[in-house]
């Protein structure tokens, strides 16, 4: 494999808003961006610390996002409450199993491959891994491309709640299963965005 | 000022001079993969048009019903906006806000900014706000989720098919096709709309000129 120059070893700044490459002033204070005006930095700021602190953050709500009611479906006679994989055994027993896959999918194995995936990259980094550089690079681009998806199950609670309140054939409420699930997306989305994959490609000296 | 003679890749920082792409081709880095940047099949004036097009089936998609539902003879329909008040008056603001934020206005200022962006382009000037309308694009690309909701709006239909009669509206087309010009339209990497407009001011000062060199 051949040799790669990088824009830290020929003194030029990548904008990460706007892709201009900048000649780099020096060590200290970067400034701003020439072209669009955005704080620069060599690799994003605190990226690792940020990255722990919301992915933490993330996994301990994630616990009250599967136990706590996702939403309640009351009518004359009785009242239920579904989690997120009640929801899912629902659509399943109901014969759409391909919608039961979709749901399961976005709000289980999306939200915990993400977990895992910025746990490897978090950790090798740490350690100043070289293994499989391109291969970790292009699973970070996955999870950033696909986490977003993990909204699903807190819009169908919505739309949900929109649309059954009748007075005598029930109404659906929303329960604080959707709230900690949203904000688990919300805290890995930022996780995701505030780590900085060329720290996979660095030699370990110089992560600041 | 002149468009860049050099590409660094924001996921590996490696170093390539900057070729001249054929339309519809990608630049992609030998090291990690990633995409560097891209010639689009579209130019300012396709894209111009699919912004327009985008908000007027914005407007449809958020004034009609997307679906009506049917209890026997009772009979209830949902917006966008209905399941953010719904869900506000349901106790769960943080839902409420998420759905106004994410599925509403992001989209909604997206197309505002695209057009703002767009509109001035095609007249062959930056508009005014350049920097702050595309930092602004930028900052909300991530966070703008319609084509979730409208998996969720499937998914919601199925959930109720089995119990009471579920009716598309008008809402729902609409709102399939925001998702489709939505999507074409955050295709566009906002980097090439800062070297659009970077190709407009060589064109006001061709002293500036470059060609690719060597590393
Ligand atoms: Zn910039
Ligand atoms: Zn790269």
């Amino acid at each position: 494999m051949s040799r790669f120059v990088t824009a830290a070893e020929l003194g030029l700044l990548g904008c990460h808003r706007c892709g201009h490459v900048l000649k780099r002033p020096g060590q200290g204070a970067l400034g701003h961006c020439d072209r669009c005006g955005a704080t620069l930095h060599r690799r994003k700021p605190q990226s690792l610390e940020r990255c722990w602190a919301l992915l933490i953050a993330a996994m301990i709500l994630y616990v009250p996002a599967n136990t706590m009611t996702m939403m309640r479906t009351t009518n004359l006679l009785n009242s239920t409450d579904d989690t997120i994989i009640s929801g899912v055994i629902y659509l399943w027993v109901q014969g759409s199993w391909e919608l039961a896959a979709i749901v399961f999918i976005a709000s289980v194995m999306v939200p915990i491959s993400k977990f895992i995936a910025l746990l490897t990259l978090l950790i090798t980094v740490r350690r100043g891994s070289d293994w499989d550089r391109p291969g970790r690079t292009r699973l970070y681009r996955i999870i950033e491309k696909i986490g977003h998806w993990s909204m699903l199950d807190v819009f169908v609670v919505a739309l949900l709640v929109a649309l059954v309140h009748f007075d005598v054939f029930g109404r659906v409420e929303a329960g604080g299963g959707a709230v900690a699930f949203g904000a688990v997306v919300v805290l890995t989305m930022l996780a995701s965005m505030s780590f900085d994959p060329r720290l996979i490609w660095d030699p370990p000296a110089r992560h600041d | 000022m002149s468009v860049d003679r050099w590409v660094v890749c924001e996921q590996c920082d490696a170093v390539y001079t900057r070729r001249k792409l054929q339309p519809g081709e990608v630049a992609d880095c030998a090291r990690c993969g990633h995409h560097l940047y891209r010639r689009h099949r579209f130019d300012v004036e396709i894209l111009l048009a699919l912004t327009l097009a985008t908000a007027v089936v914005f407007v449809l998609a958020n004034v009609y019903p997307i679906v009506t539902i049917d209890a026997q003879g009772s009979r209830n329909a949902a917006t966008v906006w209905g399941a953010v008040i719904a869900t506000w008056e349901s106790g769960v603001g943080f839902v409420a806000f998420l759905s106004a934020m994410l599925v509403f206005f992001f989209p909604l200022a997206q197309i505002v900014l695209f057009s703002y962006v767009l509109l001035a382009l095609h007249r062959g000037a930056r508009p005014r706000e350049f920097r702050q309308a595309m930092k602004a694009l930028a900052l909300m690309q991530p966070w703008s989720m319609a084509e979730v909701f409208m998996l969720g709006i499937l998914v919601a239909v199925v959930k109720l098919a089995g119990m009471m009669e579920v009716i598309p509206g008008i809402g729902l087309w609409s709102f399939a096709m925001l998702t489709l010009l939505l999507a074409a339209l955050t295709s566009y990497d906002l980097q090439d709309i800062w070297d659009i407009a970077e190709r407009l001011d060589d064109r006001e000062a061709p002293a500036a000129g470059s060609t690719g060199e060597r590393a």
